[in-house]
């Protein structure tokens, strides 16, 4: 399913090449789908529309074309290496301008290194898109333990922490000793957890979901204060449930994401609402917001079926989150006095306004709001979340 | 997949004939899974082991033997009978003693008929299996609407009230002006429901989960040290154990997909109930070392029921259900149940309560036992036990029988 060069001890290139017979597999497990009756509601509230998830079966067996997402990942440069006994694949591309600054950015869950990809041009060659040679960055795009082309881990103790320290480990390897991280949803998480250990090297960062808000007490002054704590709260009373599953039984709904291309779809389109409608509207009615269109989002949702990554992606939850993990109950250290950049974009699950960042965080660099985009803020409106990273770290280089 | 015959204008009879081609399909999808890689702990706490789920697999597709459910089930009297715009599925097994105390039996979530099989005997012909004529009941065992052979409903609104009035209609329907009800888990939500509204004819209820712990566990006592462990236990329950709660309580149509599509995802999903159950069902397969009745073949059973009648979404649905009608009942104090209350606290339940808790909850507790063995799938597990706490819970009614 892929083949890997040597071209160093620690260092290997890297190509995707998936066999047809997965991709056989693949569709005839789709054609032979069994469905359910349809839900009993007219909006997502139990869930994954059965119009919604036949729309987008049909396309997948009839339309969808994998081995365009797979050229297009292979030509981005790729690798492979070990970090603390976890093959971690990442793409790597450097700028054409030199002094370009080294930027490592994650991706989320249910996200891969696909919802990054239109981001390369923006961010490596903005001279090409609107943007000046000073704002270049040499890209590292990671693919996180257990996701995607990485390897699963093996042994406990994966949580975002460790994460942290594997990706500052990589951007020694890959001889960068002054660096930004950025990240939103898990990729934030290990961004956020990288700026608390301030490893050598790392001069900045910027998320685009505030991680201490989910952990901590955040200010409820104001009015948008209020509005973002509302809609914490409504996330915590109906839109966690594939959280809480997967922090606590990553095993259990992991047969039924290995098993069944249409359980891992729904399983993966039902995050937040504001998503969740704009993918709904692209397989529906074909007309998809920004860059979130039918081919991304199954060229995503493709990712984790064929490399058949759903449980070790859900079990990452459980390390991160879950009661029961090696880390529960472990406080994170302190944010250090590492620069923060944040944006908030208006879609995602809760809409955090400034003050909370400030709150979180004593060294505040940049904040502002835009007027588009979600939860998938760099998959949905890659030019929009380019301009803002660049704006962000401006003041860094 | 069935055929009904009718028998009168409401009530029809019902046989189950399963297709030779759904089977092979089923068994198809089995051979076909791809499996996820081995969990990275040595007990249950990333949920259900892969070691289990594949003995239980290939037990599945090698040993099990599909007829036996149309066999078990066919054996037994089954009717249909519409009540509001649910078809609904029960059987009916009248006592040979025909003084004998007509009883409405309900299973739960993961559960189905099946559970209740193995205590037809000991209720309905108690003669033969250690008790007295007197100990007899008339059973009526419905499927909840959209489990098994019931349908599923077609519009909101089939919260556990509304399946506790169906119930009250079923027994009316059945010519039944006085009986008594029993349940467990979602089962025991639809007979407290019934308890609180107090329909004619009902005279008293059994239960063996305490529901109402999980709504009102800070007005509870915890002094002793069982109800020290009781709280324990739902703290846990609450940190660790509902992940399946919740999300059939919000995304009932999410999981619904892998619930149809996928035999394994499905077997997986009802395996992770509570920790006791999921160690016994795990060793009958692993090791071949069944707990009580909770062999492989009932088990499989069951899981089977809900493969065959495609019921994993519409089950899940009734949590979304349930979820909105206590959302909907927040804030006031549902009315009391003014009939006598049974109450048996099985000891390898989610939360084994203790009778504090179930005096609090229910003021007209009447009969209250701790068992020594038994789980959550208390009338699966052990069917005599539980038989002979039914017998034990009703007895005090009994003198009233003969002169219904």
């Amino acid at each position: 399913m892929s083949t890997t060069v040597e071209t160093a001890t620690e260092i290997r290139t890297f190509r995707v090449d998936i066999p047809q017979e997965q991709l056989d597999d693949l569709r005839r497990r789709i054609e032979a789908t069994r469905w359910p009756t349809k839900e009993l509601v007219d909006d997502r509230s139990q869930g994954v529309q059965l119009a919604t998830l036949k729309a987008l079966a049909d396309y997948w067996a009839t339309d969808y074309d994998w081995r365009k997402a797979e050229a297009k990942l292979n030509a981005l440069p790729q690798f492979m290496t070990e970090i603390d006994g976890v093959e971690i694949h990442f793409i790597h591309v450097r700028s054409p301008h030199e002094d370009a600054m080294p930027l490592i950015m994650t991706h989320g869950w249910p996200g891969s290194v696909t919802e990054l990809l239109d981001t390369v041009g923006p961010l490596t060659d903005p001279t090409a898109h609107g943007g000046k040679a000073e704002d270049a960055f040499h890209l590292v795009l990671p693919s996180l333990p257990g996701y995607g082309f990485s390897g699963e881990p093996t042994e406990l103790g994966w949580e975002l922490g460790r994460t942290a320290r594997a990706w500052a480990e990589l951007m020694l390897r890959l001889g960068y000793t002054r660096y930004v991280a950025q990240g939103g949803d898990v990729g934030a998480g290990v961004t956020d957890a990288m700026g608390r250990q301030a490893p050598e090297g790392l001069i900045g960062i910027h998320t685009n979901l505030l991680v201490p808000a989910l952990g901590g007490v955040m200010p409820t002054n104001t009015d948008e204060e209020r509005a973002a704590a509302a809609q914490i709260a409504t996330f915590r009373q109906s839109g966690n449930g594939y959280f809480v599953e997967m922090a606590t039984r990553p095993q259990t709904i992991g047969y039924a994401l290995l098993d069944s291309p249409v359980a891992l779809a729904a399983w993966m389109i039902d995050h937040d609402t504001d998503s969740y409608y704009k993918i709904s509207r692209a397989f529906v009615d074909d007309e998809p917001v920004g860059n979130l269109t039918r081919d991304h989002i199954l060229d995503d949702i493709t990712t984790y079926w064929l490399t058949g990554t759903g449980t070790s992606a859900a079990r990452s939850y459980w390390e991160a989150y879950g009661p029961d993990a090696p880390a529960a109950g472990v406080q994170p250290p302190p944010p250090s006095q590492i620069p923060v950049g944040f944006t908030t974009f208006p879609g995602e699950i809760w809409r955090t306004p400034r003050s909370w960042v400030d709150n979180s965080y004593p060294n505040v660099i940049y904040f502002n709001e835009v007027d588009r985009g979600g939860h998938f803020a760099a998959w949905e409106e890659p030019e929009l979340f380019s301009t803002e990273i660049r704006a962000a770290f401006k003041s860094l280089r | 997949m069935t055929t009904t015959v009718e028998t009168g204008a409401d009530v029809r009879t019902f046989r189950i004939e399963v297709p030779e081609e759904k089977l092979d399909d089923l068994r198809r999808r089995i051979e076909a899974t791809r499996w996820p890689s081995k969990e990275l702990v040595d007990d249950r706490s990333q949920g259900v082991q892969l070691a289990t789920i594949k003995a239980l697999a290939d037990y599945w597709t090698s040993e099990y033997d599909f007829g036996r459910i149309a066999e078990r089930l066919n054996g037994l009297p089954q009717s249909t009978t519409e009540i509001d715009g649910v078809e609904i599925h029960f059987i009916h097994v009248r006592s040979e003693h025909d003084d004998a105390m007509p009883l409405i039996m309900t299973h739960g979530w993961p559960g189905s008929v099946i559970e209740l099989l193995d205590s037809v005997g000991p209720l309905t012909d108690p003669t033969a299996h250690g008790g007295g004529a007197e100990d007899a009941f008339h059973l009526v065992l419905p499927s909840l609407p959209g489990y098994g052979f019931s349908g599923e409903p077609t519009e909101l609104g089939w919260g556990v009230g509304r399946t506790a009035q169906a119930w009250a209609e079923l027994m009316r329907r059945l010519g039944y002006t006085r009986y008594v009800a029993q349940g467990g888990d979602v089962g025991a939500l639809v007979t407290d429901a019934m308890g609180r509204q107090g329909p004619d004819g009902l005279v008293g209820i059994h239960i063996n989960l305490l529901t109402a712990a999980l709504a009102i566990a800070d007005q509870l006592p915890s002094d002793a040290d069982e109800e020290r462990a009781a709280l324990d236990a739902l703290a846990t329950f609450r940190a660790s154990g509902f992940g399946y709660f919740l999300e059939q309580a919000t995304r009932p149509q999410t999981i619904g997909y892998a619930l149809l599509d996928s035999p394994v995802a499905l077997a997986a999903w009802m395996l992770d109930h509570d920790t006791d159950s999921y160690y016994k069902i795990s060793r009958a397969f692993v090791d071949g070392q069944p707990t009580g009745n909770l062999t492989r073949d009932h088990i499989l059973d069951n899981i089977t029921l809900y493969w065959l009648t495609g019921t994993g979404t519409s089950a899940a649905r009734a949590y979304w259900e349930s979820g909105r009608e206590q959302a909907q009942a927040a804030g006031q104090a549902p009315p009391p149940v003014s009939v006598p209350v049974g109450f048996t606290t099985f000891p390898g339940e989610v939360v084994p309560a203790p009778r504090s808790w179930v005096q609090a909850v229910y003021p007209t507790l009447s009969y209250f036992n701790a068992v020594d063995t038994g789980g959550h799938f208390a009338a699966w597990e052990e069917p005599e036990l539980f038989s002979d706490e039914i017998r034990a819970a009703f007895k005090s009614l009994g003198h009233e029988r003969r002169s219904s």
